[in-house]
């Protein structure tokens, strides 16, 4: 029983892990908190759905998915965010611009798909659980946990082991600077933008994988529990996003089965007020202090 | 009172009552925004303040004006708890931990039977009216104005402009942001009362991110630079599903476009006055 719970807070963890990753790193390479990363979610969803509803196989539909959202992550920050950073805007006036689209997107994507849950089609990913010592294993959990640990190392090589990742802490570090030094800052804006809004897509497939439910608020689900993961991570720290989804994912489905499952919600923003509180710096942050 | 007044106030009343009201949490924004900090929390504390209010009212049967105090009280000990660890960090951990307040509060009434869950609770007294409402609406933005006019609205200017500068020149910004952040509850929360005993019925749905973001919105299309210009963009953004119908069924819509062109295009929004400072007129130099 509790290793099964144990497993189960892991799933749940790394999907949490899952989300938190792109929008860390949005936060931590362009300063920027991007609402509109649960939408992303949603996006890449739907792709997949209706790219298995044709036929398309599930191994082709995720990057599928993941292309989608990263391709719209690329528009909206074009249109939305760049107008803003040429002009130099404070983090708070991004944030309210991602708040903005944030509602737009999701009533128009409300009104245009309406609020029903969507199923994949029967049969899409092979759905049978394996026991592993008394814990029932399905596959599907088995490409989460995977996916969430590899994309976590794929990240960390890319920002602390390659060129690539050199220009994007000068980025994040100071982009004017960086832009003279030669790093294509425009390109790079992309990139993240492609990253973040991909894993997003990829996230919201293999959410949808899980619980076989799919709806266009589906995003707007995980923000609260995505806010949780990121402040106890520490804002912009890929390792932290990680290790903060696994502890908030292993305390809910913990607090579900010991507790009452209608505390678990609350779990969460328990856990993010008590970090504001004792370390706001997050788990293994250091507190960035601004200076003029 | 006049018939014709009477009649209008039958067939508007409605309309005229949010007209107040949305003025009230505009202005509580505002009195976040105008020292650049921005909390998402001003639809939980309306919640906050409609379901306490409401259960007092209905359950215990307290007096009204004990009633709105409670309503105002229990949104600024919220805001205590959520928003306080955040003013020393930067603006964006306030905006998170409120959006997330507003997310959790709304589970925990969905879920809880003293609150009537996703039904909400109904039949609630009508102890509000033009008075109570209006008149909180002028004697709020009576202060406003004062304080925009005063030392500490200059204070609060400069942290908007630039926040270090301000600090470096004295100003104490933790326990200004702190004092900002529990005044702007203790009006949602009024606001939130007010609402819950005009309109009788009241449900978690109401105090979601729409209706934060809503918040928001007359705000920003109104402008910050004075307490006149969020209670104006309040109005515009109230009248206008009202005048435009075919607008009504996409106020997420409205809401969503106004906060996205303003920021990029007009950050100033429509009314960019700014306030000018008592007495200044006879200190100039000739």
């Amino acid at each position: 029983m509790l290793a099964q719970q144990l497993f189960n807070g892991l799933v749940v963890g790394s999907i949490y892990a899952l989300f938190a990753l792109g929008f860390t790193l949005m936060f931590g390479v362009l300063g920027v908190v991007n609402l509109t990363h649960g939408f992303y979610l949603s996006i890449g969803a739907f792709v997949a759905l209706y790219a298995t509803q044709h036929g398309v196989a599930i191994w082709l539909a995720l990057p599928l998915a993941a292309l989608a959202s990263g391709v719209i992550a690329i528009v909206v920050d074009g249109l939305l965010l760049t107008p803003l950073r040429r002009a130099k805007a404070s983090e708070l006036a991004s944030l309210m611009v991602t708040l903005g689209a944030t509602l737009l997107l999701y009533s128009i994507a409300n009104a245009a798909l309406s609020t029903d849950i969507r199923r994949f089609p029967p049969g899409v990913i092979d759905g049978s659980a394996i026991d592993l010592a008394g814990v029932r294993v399905t596959l599907t959990q088995c490409l989460i946990v995977a996916s969430a640990a590899g994309l976590v190392a794929a990240l960390l090589w890319l920002m602390n082991g390659s060129r690539l990742g050199m220009g994007l802490r000068a980025l994040a570090e100071r982009p004017d600077t960086a832009a003279l030094m030669g790093v294509n800052a425009g390109a790079l804006v992309r990139l993240v933008s492609l990253i973040s809004g991909g894993l997003a897509g990829a996230c919201g497939v293999l959410i949808g994988l899980n619980y076989n439910a799919i709806q266009p608020y589906m995003g707007e689900v995980m923000m609260l529990k995505g806010f949780a993961v990121i402040i106890l991570g520490g804002l912009g720290d890929i390792r932290g996003a990680l290790v903060a989804g696994l502890i908030v994912g292993l305390l809910e489905t913990l607090t579900a089965g010991y507790v009452a499952s209608s505390v678990k919600d609350g779990v969460g923003f328990a856990l993010l007020v008590l970090t504001l509180w004792i370390r706001p710096s997050g788990l293994f942050g250091r507190i960035a202090v601004k200076r003029a | 009172m006049p018939e014709f007044i009477d009649d209008f106030l039958f067939t508007y009343q409605t309309l005229v009552y949010s007209l107040g009201i949305n003025g009230l949490l505009a202005l509580s924004i505002y009195v976040v925004l105008a020292l650049g900090q921005l909390s998402m929390g001003q639809a939980a504390f309306m919640g906050m303040g409609a379901y306490v209010s409401a259960l007092l009212t209905v359950k215990l049967g307290v007096a009204f004006p004990l009633v709105l105090l409670a309503a105002m009280l229990l949104p600024a000990l919220a805001a205590l708890i959520v928003g306080a660890p955040t003013l020393r960090l930067s603006g964006v951990y306030l905006a998170l931990a409120t959006i997330g307040l507003g997310e959790v509060q709304r589970i925990f009434f969905l879920n809880s039977e003293l609150t009537g869950g996703a039904l909400g609770l109904s039949g609630i007294p009508m102890k509000g009216g033009l008075v109570s409402i209006y008149g909180s609406l002028g004697l709020a933005l009576l202060a406003c104005i004062f304080v925009a006019r005063s030392r500490i609205g200059r204070a609060m200017e400069a942290m908007r402009e630039d926040e270090l500068a301000a600090g470096a020149l004295g100003v104490d910004l933790p326990a200004y942001k702190l004092a900002a952040l529990v005044v702007s509850a203790m009006l949602a929360g009024l606001a939130g009362a007010l609402n819950a005993h005009v309109t009788s019925f009241i449900s978690p749905e109401d105090y979601g991110f729409h209706a934060a973001v809503s918040i928001l919105s007359y705000a920003l299309l109104g402008g910050i630079g004075s307490p006149f210009g969020p209670v104006l963009g309040a109005f515009i953004l109230t009248l206008l599903p009202e005048v435009l119908r075919s607008l009504a069924d996409y106020r997420g819509v409205v809401s969503g476009a106004i906060i996205v062109l303003v920021v990029i295009f007009m950050p100033r929004g429509l009314l960019t006055w700014r306030m000018g400072r008592v007495g200044a007129a006879t200190r100039r130099p000739s």
